[in-house]
Parts: structure tokens; C-alpha cells; sequence
């Protein structure tokens, strides 16, 4: 057993209503700057659809995540170490920017500056790459809100695989929700396992895996490496960026910028206790079905005494085991077993999971359209496709799906009875294998979700690790190295004033 | 003072030391001071039409050439003569790996020269030096591959054997060496003081990203047993956290370690 902890995350799918304030709050901390325009380290997509890059679930397209090979072991689906090497000249596997879409900006100045006319004046799109006009405007960063555009293209969503899907067409018929994504800062991250200089790494200490700009050399494995599609690729600086868990911010006991403002408060930041030992194994889980549970087997019980010794052994701070303890993501995928994995089919064992949303169920079951099993409504019969959420989030098995969303509306039948009724009704708790309290532990949690309950990150101690008379003076946190613009080419002839900045040690 | 000055000798006697120095020093300036600049600059994101071919074209061909350049410059006369390879086979092998590599270089550097040139996203994000070094190693070709016409004038490879000892009696420190080439033909003369003016610029343009290629194979395949990488920044390694923590909770109190380890 080889303990490392990792602050994992949860986001309630239940809950979210696509404001979108993440993916902006997102933005102006992270990339607001040229080269990244297009890049949103978050962002927030409307399902159905085919998503930010276009299509990116579809690994047969993007050869993204890992595959089993025939003797059981993993190699990037991408290809072999020299499969990826003879690839460095050009990537077959890695999108363009239309994909995403082109960066553009509106002539607001047109808006005063324009002359007598007879028409009134408008803002015109420009190109953010060329500065040249746009015509027409092809994509944006989610092109696809609120079921936007024509059925025939969003269904080639590939959560549709064996959904019988040309009925979801239908006005009375459709469905639609809510899927905010970001970087799963993986436990077997393809990204860092593609990159031919070594310069992607996962920290041992909370597991963020951030890319190295002093050592990444623009090879672009990482993007075609990543089936999430989270690694982007800097036109401006020639460097490869992603989402960095906000680690200044986790470092110091605070969530995420993206969890932080969240108004919904669908997002969950706690500690995870994992075994390195066994990723490997459980990455290379024969069945794709099984990678699920594979992932759970590899994560440890904080509240085991071997697992705290071992922690301990392992030099995991004392905070970090107690951190663990009252973990709202391990409740969430653990003890209630209703967050899941987005994708584990690729292999990667993500490290951001999701609850899946109950879809419109209670007039509709009233008024008998929705078939009741044992006074619950069936949620095989809800709007949204039980298939479709587990193509999603369960590699298509869809029991544990069933499970989840029966244990959330089992929440609600149990809550309803308790403030309206003034009913503790054991009978609804028990025929989803949990009792009263637990119900109401979870409904704190989930439905209440406080920002006490939501957050449980122990700080980093720093001070413990780095010397910080060394780091006085620093340039803190910059794109480059030390205290370099990093406008190469632009020729400032290696100017960069060095600072004693001590990064992370390799430990394979 | 002008009148026994010789550019022969300021090209071929002073100018690959001038070259060679700004190269070493200039890269390992820029590697240590500015680590963030050293890459490759791919514009494959911006477009993918006329990379595919080009780039691949490009790099295989120039490749091949470097790596012929590189072998049949600075192999010593004396191994042919031990292995008996005669100069004109080993003239008429630079030609004809040389020429069709050549070709194919010059091929996917049109192609890419054309895409940096006149598509308006790579245009815009092109600097000068981009542009520069582009043209630069494209007229290098072009002119590489126009010296074979002179080659093939004189197959018995003695002119051949002139540049090898001209090139490797730069690396012993001849100096004198500069006067065997005043009278080869120009274009030879052009090409080789093109090659030293692209050294030169090699540490200031993205062609560093070369070292870094080179460099790839053996850090990704050999110096990297999986394929995984885990930094730390804790001070002490697993190891001896582990067995700091042995020291203290080993003789009493519950093991550490499980049980599933010690079965092991």
C-alpha cells in the first residue's frame, strides 16, 4: 500500500441550472490572456450535444485516453511511446482551433465612432487570431445552450450509444441538462503519460497535475492525450495549459474559483485517500463496466486504522487524514454511492465525478404518465435516459445509475414526509438500504450544502517544505519561468531575472 | 593592412569558430536564463491544411540531410580507406540519399514557407525570426541541392574528400585549413556560409527545439520506465519518511505497514 491523498471533487448535476458563472469566474482568473482566448480551463456544456471541442467524447475520432492492449496492458490510445514520438512532426489525433472555435471580438468602437449613416451603426465581429473580420460567426465557446441548433447535430452526442434516440427529437419528448467540465486531475492522467519531455506531473501531496511551462516544449501530445479534452494548447506562447485546480487557492485552504462561485452550490472539494499501488491494475480493468468499481477498490477508508498508520507511514499530515474523515466527496462517492466517474472508459480514473440529475418527475407521476414502483416513481421512466447517464458516467452499466437516482428521490419522498407530515419514515430510507439519518446527513449536504459542508481542504504547509526567506521576493505565480514575459521570438534575449523558485522533485 | 585580406579566409578560417562559439554559448545562455522561450512554436493548432505534408516532408527530408552532413563530413578519411569504401561510392551515396532527401525537404519547406507566408493566422503570428529562418533553410536547400549539379561533374569524390578535411580540420583546431577551399566552386561557398550563418541564429530562433528533439527519444523512452511522472516537494522521499516513521512507531504500537504487505 502506497497512500497518497488527493483533494477530489464532486459536482451535483442535480442542481446545477448552467449560469455559467463558473466557467466566467474561471475565465477572468486563468485566461484572459492572448493565446488562450479560446481555452476555458471550465466550461459548462448543454446535454445533449456534441460539446466544446466538438465531438470530444468520441475517442474512435480523437484517439484520447488509454486502451487495453490484447496482453492486458495500458498503452495511450494515441499509440505506444514510439507510436507518439513519430508523431511529433504533426499530430494526426489533435484538433485545430475551429474545432473549439475561433476567438472573436466585437468593433464596439465602431459603436461611437461611426459617421452620419443612414443605417443604424453595429458591433462587428472580429478575429481574435488575425484581427480580420468575420463574417459569420461558425461556433463559440458553447454553441450548443439550451438545446441550441438543430436535433439531427446535437444527437450525435455519443452518450446516445444504444439509446433509441430519434424519439428524444420530439418536442414532448426531449430532455435536456446541464455538464460543467474541467480538468479531472486523474489518477492515471494520459496527458502527463503522452508528454515526451516528462514535463506534465501529478503532485504527490494533493494530486493536481499541472504542466511544467519551463519544461513543456510545445510537442502537443498532451492535447491528442487527454480524452477530456482539458489540455490546451497556447498559440501565443507555443505552450500547453491547463486547469490548475486553483492549487494557490487549494495550498491555502480555499476552494476553487470555479467552487467558490458557484451559485448553486453544486460543488464539492474533500480529501481523498488513495492507494498508488493500485492504480495501474484498476486502470487496466479488463471490462469497461467494472472500471467503476476498480476505481472505488482504490480508494482507502480514512476512518480504518491501517489506513491512518499507513497514511502516517506515508508521510500524509495528520490534518490531511482528519480532512479525509469528514470528506463530502468521499461520503458522496462512497458511503451513498451516488457520484460517479465522467467516462471511466477511458481509463483515466478521474478525480471530478458527478451526480447524476433526477429529470421532471413529480406532476408528471401524479398525473400517471410516469410509471411508480413501490410508491417511488420508476426512475427507469424519467426524462432523461437511465442509458444515457450511464454512457456517461458508468461506461453504460446501468444499475449503479438506478441506484443513485432512487437513494436522491428516496431523499426527497423522506424529506417531504418530514416537513410536511412531521413523518421520520424509516420505510422510504430502508428500501433504498439507508436509514433516517443518514438521509438527513445526506440532505444536509446535498440540498443544504453549506459552504462548512461543501469545503473540507486542509492546508498545504508549505512553509514545512520550502525555505521562505528563499521565495521572498518572488515573482509569485507567473505564465513563465521565474519572472520572465516568456516573448520569445519577440526577442527579449533571455532577460529573465532568476529567482530561487524551488519546484517539485520527480519521484516517478 | 586590407591589402593580403582574404574573405575566403574571414568565411572559412574565423567564421565556423565565431559560429560554433554563438551557437554553444547562445543556447546554453538561453536554455538556463530563459527555459520558457525553448520550443518548438507549432502553429498546428491554427492550421492543420499544409502541415501534415509539409512538416513531415520537411523534417524527414532535413533529417536524413543533417544526419548525412553530420557522418560524411566528420567521418575521419582514413576509416573509408580501413574499410575500403572507395570516394567515389561513398560520393555517389551522399548523392543519391542526399538528392531525393533534398528534394523531399525542399518539398514540405515550400509548403510550409507558403502556409507561413500567406495564411493570414500563421502570417499574423509569425515574427520575424520565424520568417527569416524559414527563408533562410529553404534557400539552403535550394542551393544544397543545386551543388549536386557540380558534384556530378567531378564523381571520383576528391573534391568530396576536400570538404571532409576542411570540416574535421575545423574540429582539430587547424586554422590553415580555410585555403583548400578558395577555389571550389560558389555555390558550395554560399552554401557552407549559409549553414554558418543559420548556426549562428540557431540559439535566437525556435530552432532549439531541435537539441530538444534530439534529446526526446532517449528521455521518453529510455530515462522514463513508465509512463507516469509524481513530483513531490516534501524534503524527505518515501523511503525515508517511512522508515523515519518505523524508527518511532516500530517497536510499539500498531505496524505500520498492513497485512497484505506482510504477506509479501
Amino acid at each position: 500500500m502506497k497512500v497518497r491523498a488527493q483533494i477530489g471533487k464532486v459536482l451535483n448535476l442535480d442542481k446545477c441550472i448552467g449560469c455559467h458563472t463558473c466557467s466566467v469566474t474561471c475565465k477572468n482568473v486563468w485566461t484572459t490572456r492572448e493565446g488562450v482566448e479560446y481555452a476555458w480551463f471550465n466550461n459548462v456544456e448543454t446535454k445533449p450535444g456534441t460539446g466544446y471541442p466538438t465531438d470530444w467524447e468520441n475517442q474512435k475520432h480523437w484517439n484520447g485516453g488509454w486502451v487495453r492492449t490484447a496482453s492486458g496492458k495500458l498503452q495511450p490510445k494515441q499509440g505506444s511511446k514510439w507510436r507518439i514520438l513519430a508523431n511529433l512532426f504533426a499530430n494526426p489525433s489533435m484538433p485545430v482551433i475551429d474545432d473549439y472555435y475561433e476567438p472573436f471580438d466585437f468593433d464596439y468602437d465602431h459603436l461611437k465612432s461611426a459617421p452620419d449613416m443612414q443605417a443604424f451603426p453595429t458591433a462587428r465581429p472580429r478575429s481574435k487570431i488575425t484581427g480580420e473580420r468575420m463574417e459569420k460567426i461558425e461556433k463559440g465557446p458553447n454553441w450548443e445552450e439550451i438545446l441550441g441548433g438543430e436535433f439531427a447535430k446535437r444527437s450525435a452526442d455519443y452518450n446516445f450509444d444504444q439509446v433509441q434516440k430519434d424519439i428524444y427529437g420530439a418536442y414532448e419528448n426531449t430532455f435536456m441538462m446541464y455538464l460543467p467540465r474541467l480538468c479531472e486531475h486523474c489518477l492515471n492522467p494520459t496527458c502527463s503519460a503522452s508528454c515526451p519531455s516528462g514535463a506534465i506531473y501529478k503532485r504527490e501531496e494533493d494530486g493536481i497535475v499541472l504542466i511544467d511551462q519551463e519544461k513543456c516544449r510545445g510537442w502537443r501530445m498532451c492535447i491528442s492525450g487527454c480524452p477530456y479534452k482539458k489540455v490546451y494548447y497556447n498559440w501565443d506562447t507555443g505552450k500547453s495549459e491547463k486547469c490548475t485546480f486553483c492549487y494557490p487557492r487549494i495550498e491555502s485552504g480555499q476552494p476553487t474559483v470555479c467552487s467558490e462561485t458557484c451559485v448553486g452550490r453544486i460543488r464539492y472539494l474533500g480529501v481523498i485517500l488513495y492507494d498508488a499501488d493500485k492504480i495501474e491494475a484498476a486502470a487496466s480493468t479488463e471490462r469497461e463496466t467494472d472500471l467503476y468499481g476498480a476505481q472505488l477498490d482504490v480508494f482507502l477508508d480514512p476512518s480504518d486504522p491501517e489506513v491512518i498508520a499507513a497514511a502516517r507511514r506515508d508521510g500524509v499530515p495528520e490534518e490531511w487524514i482528519e480532512a479525509a474523515k469528514i470528506s463530502p466527496v468521499w461520503k458522496m462517492a462512497m458511503d451513498w454511492k451516488v457520484a460517479f466517474p465522467l467516462h471511466p472508459e477511458y481509463r483515466t480514473l478521474p478525480m471530478v465525478w458527478y451526480i447524476p440529475p433526477l429529470s421532471p418527475i413529480q406532476n408528471a407521476a401524479q398525473a400517471g404518465q410516469i410509471a411508480m414502483s413501490d410508491q417511488m416513481p420508476d426512475v427507469r421512466s424519467l426524462r432523461i435516459p437511465v442509458k444515457y447517464l450511464a454512457n456517461m458516467l458508468t461506461a453504460g452499466d446501468e444499475e449503479p445509475i438506478v441506484h443513485a437516482l432512487e437513494r436522491m428521490s428516496a431523499m426527497r419522498l423522506y424529506m417531504r414526509a418530514l416537513s410536511v407530515d412531521g413523518v421520520r419514515d424509516e420505510g422510504i430510507a430502508a428500501r433504498v438500504g439507508m436509514s433516517g439519518r443518514v438521509i438527513e446527513d445526506m440532505y444536509k449536504i446535498m440540498a443544504i450544502a453549506d459552504y462548512e459542508d461543501r469545503f473540507a481542504i486542509p492546508t498545504a504547509h508549505r512553509e514545512q517544505d520550502e525555505r521562505a526567506a528563499d521565495i521572498r521576493g518572488g515573482c509569485g505565480f507567473t505564465d513563465g519561468n521565474g519572472c520572465s514575459s516568456g516573448e520569445a521570438g519577440k526577442t527579449t534575449l533571455f532577460g529573465g531575472k532568476k529567482k530561487n523558485f524551488s519546484l517539485p522533485q520527480e519521484t516517478f | 593592412m586590407f591589402g593580403n585580406f582574404d574573405i575566403d579566409f574571414v568565411i572559412f578560417g574565423v567564421m565556423p569558430y565565431v559560429a560554433l562559439a554563438v551557437l554553444l554559448v547562445g543556447s546554453v545562455a538561453r536554455y538556463e536564463r530563459d527555459p520558457f522561450t525553448w520550443k518548438s512554436s507549432s502553429s498546428q493548432l491554427l492550421r492543420r491544411r499544409q502541415l501534415m505534408w509539409g512538416s513531415i516532408l520537411f523534417h524527414v527530408g532535413v533529417l536524413t540531410v543533417f544526419f548525412g552532413h553530420l557522418v560524411g563530413l566528420f567521418t575521419p578519411v582514413w576509416v573509408l580507406d580501413v574499410l575500403g569504401i572507395p570516394y567515389w561510392a561513398k560520393q555517389w551515396l551522399a548523392v543519391l540519399i542526399g538528392g531525393p532527401a533534398g528534394l523531399a525537404a525542399l518539398i514540405g519547406g515550400t509548403l510550409l514557407l507558403h502556409r507561413r507566408l500567406f495564411d493570414p493566422r500563421i502570417r499574423v503570428n509569425s515574427s520575424m525570426f520565424d520568417i527569416l529562418i524559414m527563408v533562410l533553410l529553404w534557400l539552403q536547400l535550394a542551393i544544397g541541392l543545386l551543388t549536386i549539379t557540380q558534384s556530378l561533374q567531378h564523381m571520383d569524390g576528391a573534391e568530396m574528400v576536400r570538404f571532409m578535411n576542411w570540416a574535421q580540420s575545423v574540429v582539430t583546431l587547424n586554422i590553415n585549413s580555410w585555403a583548400t577551399l578558395v577555389d571550389v566552386n560558389w555555390l558550395f561557398k554560399v552554401h557552407i556560409f549559409l549553414g554558418m550563418i543559420i548556426l549562428m541564429l540557431f540559439p535566437f530562433t525556435r530552432l532549439v527545439h531541435i537539441l530538444s528533439g534530439f534529446a526526446v527519444p532517449f528521455r521518453y523512452l529510455l530515462g522514463r520506465s513508465g509512463y507516469q511522472i509524481v513530483r513531490s516537494r516534501r524534503r524527505r522521499t518515501l523511503d525515508e519518511r517511512r522508515k523515519a516513521y518505523d524508527r518511532v512507531q516500530g517497536p510499539r504500537g500498531p505496524s505500520a505497514s498492513t497485512p497484505a504487505e506482510q504477506g509479501r
